[in-house]
């Protein structure tokens, strides 16, 4: 909080892969923290299953909600082509996390293109710092495997300041009763894995 | 006071709480929907989904001819629909402040066209407010409807995709005092717009305007943020947010109001920098006003029209320099939106592809039914336009051709403005088809209810209208329903229908997969035996999100398969497949 530097945080994955919740509680811990956030993403005609992306900003004051090309201080995956296709918008200094995890886009299910390969290999030649989280295996070890999201959840909460305590309060304000048990099981597990 | 992260619909929402509104109604469309769906949580708002944006604003009229506070919300194109009343409500004014919401989509992120609402503003003569984040959504939506009290008018606040649906830190305010008392007050002069009175209500507005103008010189809304330097920068709504970031040693005049513009304190900014920009998203709104006041500028000549702005695309338009971005050195396949798994709409769009007919469509999900392999839309223009369409383009074909043209409008489209192009079309007896889609939800812009799905918006029984009566009042002989999941019969009935010689609807109704109330049951998925899968590949053109082809290894033929997970067992893959390669997985 001491210099003005905005950090910016990009989410990109497919939609129905609940992007929009990690962001919503990213956004809230990082307001407890204290911080001006803001949050900007498209709904609509975005969430049928076509490539969603959230921009998240935050320091002592933000004003324009979309981080700018080659800003993204972090590129936060949840499918491995829909990280790639916003590799623009990252700082070359930056870090990538992301989910271990291919969905087939329209054209490739047909057959007519190909789903490009070796990803996380590809983004390490442009960015040194890429982790590559196992987000559905770890989900399933949790009890559900839509929890992806708050696995991934955990392994971003290292990056960044807000305490643990902060994060867990978050996810309990956030999600709903009955699915909080399993997720805040899903962001430990998370957060234990990228401590590297 | 308590401070939370709101998005602007979120803002708006609360703000109507706020100032004590009684009154809301809406029809959906994105990016303004949240609002109504978020008023649905204070108790005492009496908030509903009208069948269109007209009707939504009549009854918001309604409700401030009866002293009450009301808030009516629509998308930008929804503006149209609802152009109507807005123009004389402008020359009646209020009894209870009123706000209409506008949600501006610049980048057509899920809209057919970039409209800029403020001309509207213009246009209807109607003040307008313009917030640049969440906050300014609740505090301008409180302000506005004092002023429409104040000033006796209706008060316009511009929303854009960027201020509905982005978050930001937002500190709560108190219930606002002093409401507007509610009751039958008769006033014909004021609300009666026959010319006589009409003709003494105009004046008013203009005079109305003039007042507003200088009364805005001097409200903290428009504010002056001095700059170090000989660059001075007018800007409004999400656009300084960009201006702010891109130029943060310029002077910036921030306008709230946009309409009317503070021509004072315009001049004033103006004097004190020897450089003026002005930036705003979409039209030259500010700038053609500024410079008709003899102030020179530079706007659109740098600042794209079309599009939404960034600061990239500013830095870009001014020649600054910006960051080197990484490149991406292979091309990647999109990832474009797409029906759902079990979506009921596909297996029409499958039979009307292979029917070879004409298309016209409509605004909703189906519109989807554009995109290959599906690939049967022709035309879509807006809201209901597909049956007046159709009607017009029979006129002009030979009675073969007439045969292959086919309306498609979903359930909620077609109450919003198809039945009127129905009766139309029975009236002037056209041959052409129309397929109504029910599947009993709004789905769009999130599923929904509306008049024909049995529910109101906050989630009670209500009366369900009798789509197939409906038509039959307005003269159609020949109405027929199908459940578009058997996929011999739909495309029977559709031909069938498409070769008589006179209008006819065909009803496909299965619910939406997404749709609310717990009324949509999945069944087991199904599988693929490879074996049997001779590698025709008629099921991949279904579009289906859970059928994928595996590339045969090696000369090997490639099979399709299904992703369990997505597959709902809707089965029409199975009916497609001649060599019954599919089965349903019973473990």
């Amino acid at each position: 909080m001491t210099n003005d530097k905005v950090t910016n945080i990009l989410m990109a994955g497919v939609g129905g892969q609940g992007t929009l919740l990690a962001s919503e509680i990213l956004s809230e811990v990082l307001m407890q923290a204290g911080y001006d956030v803001k949050k900007a993403e498209v709904h609509g005609m975005a969430q049928r299953g076509g490539s969603v992306v959230s921009h998240v900003r935050f320091g002592k004051k933000v004003h324009s909600a979309i981080i700018p090309e080659g800003g993204a201080d972090v590129l936060f995956g949840f499918e491995l082509l829909e990280t790639y296709r916003y590799l623009p918008l990252v700082d070359p200094n930056g870090t990538v996390v992301v989910n271990n995890l291919r969905i087939a886009p329209p054209s490739v299910a047909l057959g007519k293109e190909e789903y490009p390969e070796d990803i996380p290999a590809k983004l390490q030649q442009h960015i040194d710092d890429v982790r590559v989280v196992d987000g559905l295996r770890l989900a399933e070890q949790a009890g559900n495997s839509r929890t992806v999201n708050t696995v991934l959840l955990g392994a971003l909460s290292n990056l960044l300041a807000p305490t643990h305590e902060q994060w867990l309060n978050a996810i309990r304000a956030l999600v709903p009763e009955k699915f909080l048990k399993v997720n805040l099981e899903a962001f430990e597990l998370g957060r234990g894995i990228v401590q590297c | 006071m308590q401070k939370t992260v709101l998005s602007g619909n979120e803002a708006f929402a609360r703000a109507a709480y706020e100032a004590g509104v009684q009154v809301a109604s809406a029809y959906p469309g994105t990016p303004s929907t949240e609002i109504l769906e978020n008023i649905t949580q204070y108790e005492r708002i009496d908030s509903s989904w009208a069948p269109n944006e007209k009707v939504a604003l009549e009854v918001g009229i309604g409700a401030s001819m009866g002293g009450a506070r009301a808030l009516v919300t629509m998308k930008h194109v929804g503006v149209n629909v609802a152009a109507d009343p807005l123009f004389t409500f402008s020359y009646t004014g209020v009894r209870g402040g009123f706000v209409l919401v506008a949600a501006d989509d610049p980048e057509m992120h899920s809209s057919q066209n970039e409209q800029d609402s403020r001309n509207y503003a213009r246009f209807a003569k109607v003040p307008m407010f313009d917030p640049a984040d969440s906050q300014e959504a609740l505090d301008f939506t409180r302000l506005a409807f004092a002023a429409s009290e104040q000033f006796d008018t209706p008060i316009m606040l511009r929303s854009t995709t960027r201020i509905s649906h982005s978050k930001s830190v937002v500190t709560l305010g108190e219930p606002m005092q002093d409401l507007p008392a509610t009751g039958l007050t008769r006033d014909a002069k004021k609300f009666v717009m026959l010319p006589g009175n009409a003709r003494i209500r105009h004046p008013f507005v203009e005079e109305r305007l003039e007042r507003m103008a200088e009364w805005a010189c001097d409200q903290p809304f428009n504010r002056i943020e001095e700059g170090q330097g000989e660059l001075g920068i007018i800007t409004a709504g999400v656009a300084y947010q960009y201006a702010r970031e891109v130029f943060p040693e310029a002077g910036i005049l921030k306008l709230g109001l946009v309409h009317p513009l503070p021509q004072r304190l315009i001049r004033e900014f103006a004097d004190r920098y020897k450089t003026l920009y002005i930036i705003e998203e979409l039209d030259p709104v500010i700038e053609e006003q500024v410079r008709a006041m003899g102030i020179e500028v530079i706007g659109k000549d740098k600042v794209p029209i079309c599009g939404e702005l960034t600061p990239g695309r500013l830095r870009k338009a001014f020649g600054l320099a910006a960051t080197e971005p990484l490149e991406l050195t292979e091309q990647l396949p999109p990832r474009p939106p797409n029906m759902c798994p079990g979506c009921p709409h596909r297996g029409v769009f499958y039979a009307l592809n292979r029917l070879k007919a004409f298309v016209t469509g409509d605004i909703g999900c189906y519109t989807l039914g554009f995109m290959p392999p599906l690939s049967a839309m022709d035309t879509c223009i807006c809201m209901g336009a597909s049956i007046g369409n159709a009607t017009g383009l029979s006129k002009v074909l030979d009675a073969e051709d007439q045969q292959k043209v086919v309306a498609v409008i979903g359930d909620s489209t077609f109450l919003h403005t198809g039945v009127n192009g129905l009766m139309d079309m029975v009236y002037n007896q056209s041959p052409a088809t129309v397929i109504i889609l029910d599947n009993s939800t709004t789905g769009m812009t999130g599923r929904q209810d509306n008049p024909s799905s049995g529910f109101t918006l906050s989630g009670e029984k209500a009366y369900q209208v009798d789509l197939e009566a409906l038509c039959r009042s307005l003269g159609v002989r020949n109405v027929r329903t199908v459940d578009p999941y058997q996929m011999d019969e739909t495309r029977q009935v559709i031909s069938e229908e498409m070769a008589r010689p006179e209008t006819s609807v065909v009803i496909t109704r299965r619910p939406c997969v997404l749709i609310k109330h717990d009324l949509f049951k999945k069944n087991p998925p199904l599988f693929v035996d490879a074996d049997k899968c001779t590698a025709c590949q008629a099921c991949l053109k279904l579009g289906c999100p859970a059928i994928e082809w595996e590339p045969g290894e090696g000369g090997d033929k490639g099979y399709a398969k299904v992703d369990r997970l997505l597959c709902t067992g809707c089965g029409i893959c199975e009916q497609v497949c001649k060599f019954g390669a599919f089965g349903v997985c019973h473990d």
